[in-house]
């Protein structure tokens, strides 16, 4: 069975084709903001102009070798609104085009998904770090269910609002996991953890205040620093209070080394077990939209045009995880 | 001496009537911030926990504090997670009501936190406590019980609701903070 996944809810328009081993083709179209942050409008924009060439590459690769089209996924949600309903309107025409079922992706349950394909993870504790998403699940009683999670804003974007303020390139997160590695000082800043949730506007706030008395270097690891030991801990708490032994890392910021070493050690010492996809499926891509369509496609999870609509609030637990 | 607990971020172990709470280090923090947060969260502790039951809510009796270490009275009985019904829930609600009445915030209020001597009702683990008389806070911790019930037990709809219920009845903002609680659900969120 080979299933076309279409991804499109912020930064990264991105079109799949999987078959229940592997992915078979993927394209990209990366939208990069001429400065700031992402414009919603601007990022649709972009996602409607490159629609057709991302997807005729995929559809051209299928063609070619004779692969048959058999369903079609997008990322109803949650995203931002604009760019989702571009993608969502591509995928019902796509789906009308072919004759094959259409179905409405939770975007974050398809990082957990595509993490857990990748890696062989089978029942662990996810930390997923994004631009726009940070939170701590574990499935129970079939939902990925939200342990933690952000009071504010996401370690992502608290990552880029510092980044603004220094002077540093969008998105924040590599350059700043770049200068980090040269820092000598650890400068104190505020550790905000509430039980299972954690909290990152003041922590990027004081981080750009400390730019007045410290080096950049050392603000950049300190920063790191201080938000991933609040992600670890969260983490950890999770596994002892769910009892589980394994944990899956997703999402963009998962791409960070120090933040993957940090998971890692904290894991070493309880005696469980990590797991990091590779890169590529860590953001957002078109392969684990395409994959999660799959599994909902071969559990009969449909859905018709009229439940189409994009969902840009759609949280990770409303959704009813029957594949697994 | 008995190793009788080890959760995310201490060792526990009972010698008689005593136990102990030992802060381990965790090697995935930077050492210096490591000792900051173990060595600040044992003293919190420590002072919370006595203020904490002069405001009429059980907690241990606390004997000595090191920099690390904390040394308490040992409190036999089963964790709320594992016997937690609506009568319970609500008795807890009235001592969350309570506490933060008393300008204290737990910080860490799920299941495993609290135990059940006979019928006395026991708060433990004030390892994350804090004072903070807003609303905000106390909405913090509210929504932290309320998803630890929501993601581990069934009825957690009914079991929040005795909870509101006996909040409600010690403490008088209760309302403003349970309103609160529903604005933290709907923040967090994507946007």
């Amino acid at each position: 069975m080979n299933v076309l996944g279409l991804e499109g809810t912020a930064w990264n328009l991105s079109a799949a084709l999987v078959d229940e081993d592997d992915v078979v083709v993927e394209e990209n179209a990366i939208y990069v903001p001429a400065r700031g942050g992402i414009h919603p409008r601007e990022a649709a924009q972009h996602h409607a102009e490159h629609m057709l060439p991302v997807v005729k590459a995929v559809l051209d690769m299928a063609e070619d070798e004779d692969l048959s089209i058999d369903g079609v996924a997008f990322s109803q949600g949650p995203g931002l609104g604009p760019c989702l309903r571009t993608v969502a309107t591509a995928a019902r025409a796509l789906s009308l085009r072919y004759g094959v079922p259409l179905m409405g992706v939770n975007h974050c349950v398809a990082h957990i998904e595509v993490g857990k394909w990748k890696t062989g993870a089978r029942d662990p504790v996810i930390l997923y770090v994004s631009g726009g998403n940070s939170q701590v699940l574990a499935l129970r009683r079939g939902r990925y269910r939200i342990f933690g999670e952000t009071l504010d804003i996401s370690v992502g974007n608290a990552l880029d609002k510092f980044a603004r303020r220094a002077g540093l390139p969008h998105p924040g997160g590599p350059k700043i996991e770049e200068m980090a590695r040269e820092a000598d000082e650890y400068v104190p800043l505020p550790y905000v953890v509430k039980g299972m949730d954690f909290s990152f506007t003041g922590l990027s706030t004081a981080a750009a205040e400390a730019l007045r008395k410290h080096d950049l270097t050392d603000v950049c690891s300190s920063l790191q620093e201080t938000a991933f030991a609040m992600l670890v801990e969260v983490t950890e708490r999770a596994m002892a209070h769910a009892e589980k032994n394994e944990v899956l890392l997703a999402g963009g910021v998962g791409a960070n080394r120090r933040l993957q070493e940090m998971l890692d050690i904290m894991c070493d010492e309880r005696g469980a077990r990590f797991y990091v996809p590779e890169r590529r499926f860590m953001g957002d891509n078109g392969s684990m939209i395409a994959y999660t369509g799959l599994l909902m496609q071969k559990s009969g999870v449909e859905i018709s045009l009229a439940e189409s609509k994009v969902r840009p609030g759609y949280r990770t637990d409303e959704v009813e995880v029957v594949w697994v | 001496m008995v190793e009788i607990g080890r959760g995310a971020e201490a060792v526990i172990t009972r010698e008689g009537d005593t136990v102990t709470k030992w802060r381990r280090p965790k090697g995935y923090r930077l050492p210096a911030l490591d000792r900051k947060i173990r060595r600040e969260r044992t003293v919190m502790e420590a002072r919370i926990i006595s203020e904490a039951r002069r405001c009429g809510v059980p907690t241990p009796v606390v004997l000595d504090v090191t920099r690390f270490e904390l040394t308490m009275e040992y409190i036999e009985g089963v964790k709320l997670k594992d016997v937690i019904d609506l009568d319970l829930s609500r008795r807890l609600g009235e001592l969350v009501g309570r506490l933060h009445g008393c300008g204290i915030i737990h910080g860490d209020l799920t299941t495993s936190n609290m135990i059940l001597k006979g019928d006395r009702l026991c708060l433990i683990d004030f390892g994350l406590a804090s004072h903070d008389q807003s609303i905000e806070a106390q909405g913090v911790d509210l929504h932290v019980f309320f998803q630890t019930v929501k993601s581990t037990q069934d009825l957690h709809e009914s079991l929040a609701e005795a909870f509101k219920e006996g909040y409600t009845s010690t403490y008088a903002q209760a309302g403003a903070v349970l309103k609160r609680v529903e604005e933290i659900e709907a923040r967090g969120r994507y946007l």
